[in-house]
Formats: C-alpha cells, structure tokens, sequence
C-alpha cells in the first residue's frame, strides 16, 4: 500500500496490490492516468519520497525485503542487481554534462572502476542499444527523442542488472520510434535475461512484448494474466472497456464506444467496487461491497462477476451475449 | 470545395536574424477540404502538421502559396471584421486541454465571449440557451451546472468537449483539431473521436483532424493525407490508403502500429531511422535517407505527388514508376 500524504487526509495511490515477477520475465503494467502504475514502481524501486510512503506491504527482490533494508544496504542492489528507465529522457538527463559523463558517474557511484575500461563499457552499453560511441561526447539536447531514451536503456545496463523497472520509456517517441524501441528492448533482455517491469497506459504497445499483463484501475490490481489470454479472454469489465477503446487498423472498420465516465479521483474513490459508475455489468453488490479477488492458477481478477464459483471464462461470454 | 491550398510553403529562420538558415517546415503542399468531409493529417512529431493548422487558422503567414475559403484568398483579407470572421468560421481545438481554457474563468466566458464576438445579434437569452445547447450537444450534462463551472472541476476530456463547444460557438464550417485526443486517456478518447463524427454529422461541419496515431485517423477521417519532413508524401480515402500504402514512409507507420489484433511479428528490423529536421534542404526525396527502396533518381529529383489510382496520390519516384504517362498535377 502506497499513500500521500495530502491536507485533506492521505491518499491510496497504491492498494494491497501483490505481483511476482520471475527471472527474465516481461511484466506489463497498464492502467490510465492516476491510476498508481508509477507510485506503484516507485515503490518497488524504493524510490518514493514524501509525501509519498509505503504503508505496508513488503517488497522481496533477491531474497530480500527491500522496505526495511537500509539505505547502504539497498545502494549495494540499486543500478547492479536492479535499474530504473523513467518516462522523460529530457528530465532525467542532467542536461550540462554528456552522455559519457553521465555514463561514468552512475558507474563510479556503484564501483570503483579504472578509466580505461570504464570508457570501454561505456561504449559497449552505446552500441547494445544501437548510439554510435561519438555520441559519449554528445550532451542530451544534441540527440533525438529515441536516442536520449535509448541512452537512459544504456545507462540502465551498465551492470547487467537482473531487473530494469520501465516507466512508460516509449510515451514521448513517434510510433516508428517506439516499436524500434520495443524490439530492441525485448532483444537486450533476450541476450541477457533480465527481467522488465514495464509501466505503460497503451496496453496495444505491449500487447507484442509482454509475457504477463497486469491491469490496475483506481489504485487496485484488477486482471492479471497472460499477455495474449487477458487479449484473448479479458475478464474484468475494465479491461474489457479498454480493449474497446482502440481503434484498429485492420479488418471492418467498427464503431467503438470506449468507456463512460472518467477514471475516479484517488482522494474520494467511489464505494464499493471502484469500477462500478462505469461499469455496463454493474450488480446491487457493486455499490456498497469491494470485490474479492479471484483466482485462476496465476492469473487474477477482482470482479462480482466471478463470485459463487464461476467458471470465469464462461460467465463472462454469457453476460456478453 | 471549402478550403483549398496550393503550394503552402511556410519556412522559419533559425539560428538568430543574420544566419540565413532556414527551416523548412511545410513546402510546396496542395490541400483540399469540403464541405462536410472529415480529413485527417497524419504525420511524426516535426513534420509540419501543426504548422499546417495554423497557416490554415491564419495565425502564420505561409512563405509562400495560397489558401482560399470557399475562392477567397485569405491574402486579400484585409479587415478586421473579415478576418474575425474567418477566425469564426474556421476555429481551432488545441492539444492540451489544461492550458487552452484559462482557470479563471467559468466556462461560461469562453462560450460567452466567442458569441459576442460572432453572433452579436443574439440577446442575453438567447445566448444561454445556445451555450447550454452546445454543452449538451457536445455531451456536457447538464449544461446549466457545467457552464458555471471552473476548469479545474471538470477532467482532461471534459475540458477538450468544451474545447469543441467553443468552437461551435462560432458556427464554424471547419474545425481544425490539432492533436485533441493525445493528451487524455485511452478510455476516454474514442468518446471525442465519436463527437468529431457525430457533429460533422449533426452540425454539418468539416473537421481537419491532425494526429500522429493512423489508427484513429482511420475511424473517423474520410481522407488521409500523410506528412513527412514537410512533404505531402500520401493522400487518399482512407481504407484506400490503408489497404493499399503506396509511399514507403506510410508502409513504415502502418507497420509500426502497435496493434493486439495483428498476428505476432518480432522479425521486424528495430529501425533507427528519425525524421529529419530539414534546414535549407537540396531537391531530392526527404524519405530516401530511411528508404529501402530509394533509387539515383530520389535524390536529385523531389518527387510530386502522382495520381495512382482514384483520388490517391502518392509522391514516391519508385512507386509511380510504372505510370507511363507524362506528369500529372497530383491533386486529390
């Protein structure tokens, strides 16, 4: 659980959401604006400041839990064993030092490293996302959208983490920009097999790349599953609602309807199941009660509809028909 | 024929006033809209598609070409009342919903003002129920709330139906939305896309919708015209130019959708390839740096947009290469 601190009491940003993530593994998580995808990451990066904290819950990463570990002792896991991508290249880049420079501080903050060979992995992590190594001479401005993203990847890289924590890197990128980036994401992590939490609002995006989907709505994990069955099958009525709201390029043209309503304000989420104003399965038991999680080996939905023993799959065609 | 540009060409000069370089950011563009009709200007971020939007809004003064309203040149339009009457009839919707409404004002005053300013014949009456009208025409319910509410209270897309409000205010003939729908959230755009049609439906106005994403364009626009680097690369109906991509650059954005539906391809080269910034440019084909299909000819030779089949043209050397016939004016 994840909550700011605001004057009008605190805010859930993030609420009793519980994910695992296997070696090597590619984990989406969609959600709109607001909805706690990035508090959620932060959490788990251990990056939260206040007003922003972690009011219970653990984080276990190699072992470890990473909520009561002490700053040393997390600096020693922070950028080797995991590292951090965020969403603007732009912000996140100091923009008076170089790419090079910026390569080598993030290194020497975790290793003592001799120049020589500090300059030869700096230019190794470069060409693994395809810059040209002149470009450690460039400053953040002098590059492109796509490269300063592709330079935060190679910054992220420098060690070879088990874990890079993604926060919507491709949001600011041209679409041809953005699948570039992807592929050549999912190709670093099959070289090295590190696994990738992926944050993003545009599930599409991931749709090719991900091997597990997580949607989140108001704060809460509402589906989980994997990637081309929550595609496939969506259970929960959100996600369903969001997979009608892409426009496609293929086949009939279709009219879409999207979802109604806007996504609720964290400081007063609605009673019962948060989705239920926007829901077009909305049951008397949504208004007042939250929904229970269900479960299917992995895969999880928070949803009334599965209650008393559904087969989920089924009841949800049913109610479509 | 509505509005209809020939050779629009709006340079900016760059690098402080004695430099003489200059940025070419739309060159040599035909464009047509009618009456009624839904087009939509599909290029990356850089290409010149917002610059297009406001050489058409009148807010820049393009280099060189000419726009004509319904066979007016808008050079010849001298006097303020002429020009705040075409302001009226060819308004702007903006991208960002949270700076184009000032916080401190209901919203009331935006639709309040634009009346004013364009419908004076209206009394205060008459006024209010117009306003509240055009709420609820652009889904805003109940209108008498909403018109005596502030920005702040109302959410990203609310805030973009006002935007439309405001523009119908006016009594527009064309739209022109820059971006509308990028800004806000994935479940909410569809229902502004819905109102560009419904209203080009109900109000019968033309709308020139400008995006970057091509799969939205698809479900409302009946044409699409395709930008790269300044260049009209592509135009045609919609489907047509979507079923059968005829420029290289708009084979290389249909493939790049991100789409569940489409079968699972990895295979595809991670393509590194950016959109030029194109300052003082030599003749030859802006794509050709990025083609795989660029022959000698593309870069000495700025291809023109060729008529291939049925109002679609496409300007690429290699693919009219097989139209025998002599040059052609490409207009759609």
């Amino acid at each position: 659980m994840v909550e700011y601190a605001a004057a009008s009491g605190p805010v859930r940003a993030v609420d009793r959401v519980s994910l695992t993530l296997a070696p090597g593994e590619f984990l989406a998580i969609v959600g709109e604006s607001g909805c706690g995808k990035s508090s959620l990451l932060f959490a788990i990066a251990q990056l939260l400041s206040p007003p922003a904290e972690i009011v219970s819950g653990s984080v276990r990463f190699l072992g470890q839990d990473m909520v009561t570990l002490a700053d040393e002792d997390l600096r020693h896991l922070r950028w080797r064993s995991y590292s951090v991508v965020m969403q603007s290249a732009m912000n996140a880049l100091n923009p008076v030092m170089t790419i090079g420079e910026q390569l080598r501080d993030a290194t020497l903050a975790h290793e003592a490293m001799p120049g020589r060979m500090l300059r030869r992995r700096s230019e190794e992590v470069m060409r693994l996302v395809g810059i040209d190594p002149v470009h450690l001479q460039s400053y953040p401005h002098q590059l492109s959208g796509g490269m300063r993203q592709r330079a935060m990847i190679a910054m992220a890289l420098l060690f070879t983490p088990q874990l890079v924590i993604m926060d919507e890197p491709t949001s600011a990128l041209d679409v041809v920009a953005q699948r570039s980036l992807m592929i050549q994401i999912k190709a670093l992590q099959r070289e090295f097999g590190f696994a990738v939490l992926f944050v993003t609002h545009d599930m599409s995006l991931v749709s090719h790349f991900s091997d597990r989907l997580a949607v989140m709505y108001a704060g809460q994990l509402v589906e989980l599953g994997g990637t081309r069955q929550v595609f496939k099958d969506s259970l929960h009525p959100y996600t369903v609602g969001l997979m009608q709201s892409f426009p496609s390029i293929i086949g009939e043209r279709q009219v879409l309807q999207g979802i109604p309503g806007t996504p609720p304000d964290l400081a007063r989420p609605p009673a019962g199941c948060r989705f239920h104003p926007r829901c077009p399965h909305v049951m008397p038991v949504c208004r007042v009660e939250e929904s229970p999680v269900f479960t299917r080996s992995d895969d999880l939905v928070r949803c009334h509809l599965y209650a008393n023993g559904h087969g989920p799959i089924a009841s949800i065609h049913q109610r479509h028909d | 024929m509505l509005l209809e540009a020939t050779g629009l060409t709006r340079h900016f000069r760059i690098g402080g006033p004695f430099s003489g370089r200059f940025l070419h950011a739309v060159d040599d563009m035909d464009l047509t809209i009618r009456q009624n009709e839904i087009v939509a200007l599909v290029g990356e971020s850089g290409s010149g598609k917002s610059t297009v939007a406001r050489l058409l809004a009148m807010l820049y003064r393009p280099t060189a070409g000419s726009i004509a309203y319904r066979g007016r040149p808008l050079g010849s339009m001298r006097s303020r009342r002429e020009i705040l009457s075409y302001h009226g009839r060819v308004p702007m919707v903006f991208q960002d919903p949270y700076s184009s409404l000032s916080p401190v004002y209901r919203i009331s005053h935006g639709l309040e003002r634009a009346f004013k300013l364009h419908r004076p014949e209206l009394s205060s009456e008459q006024r209010q129920e117009e306003a509240e009208r055009l709420l609820s025409s652009v889904g805003l319910t109940p209108p008498s709330e909403v018109l005596h509410k502030y920005p702040y209270e109302l959410s990203g897309g609310q805030r973009q139906r006002v935007g439309f409000a405001q523009a119908l205010a006016c009594r527009p003939e064309l739209i022109l939305a820059d971006e509308p729908v990028s800004m806000l959230d994935v479940s909410i755009r569809i229902g502004l896309l819905n109102l560009m049609a419904e209203l080009r439906r109900r109000e019968r106005v033309s709308v020139l919708y400008i995006t970057h994403d091509i799969a939205s364009a698809r479900y409302v626009a009946d044409r699409l015209l395709v930008m790269y680097a300044g260049h009209l690369v592509e135009s045609g109906p919609a489907e047509d130019v979507l079923s059968h991509p005829k420029h290289p650059y708009t084979q290389l954005l249909l493939s790049a959708v991100p789409d569940p539906r489409a079968p699972i391809a990895l295979t595809g080269r991670a393509e590194v390839g950016e959109p030029p910034r194109v300052v003082d440019p030599r003749p030859g084909c802006r794509f050709r740096f990025r083609c795989p299909y660029a022959i000698d000819e593309c870069s000495r030779v700025t291809p023109r947009l060729r008529l291939l089949r049925q109002a679609h043209t496409a300007a690429c050397h290699v693919a009219t290469s097989d139209l025998d016939m002599p040059e052609q004016e490409g207009l759609p």
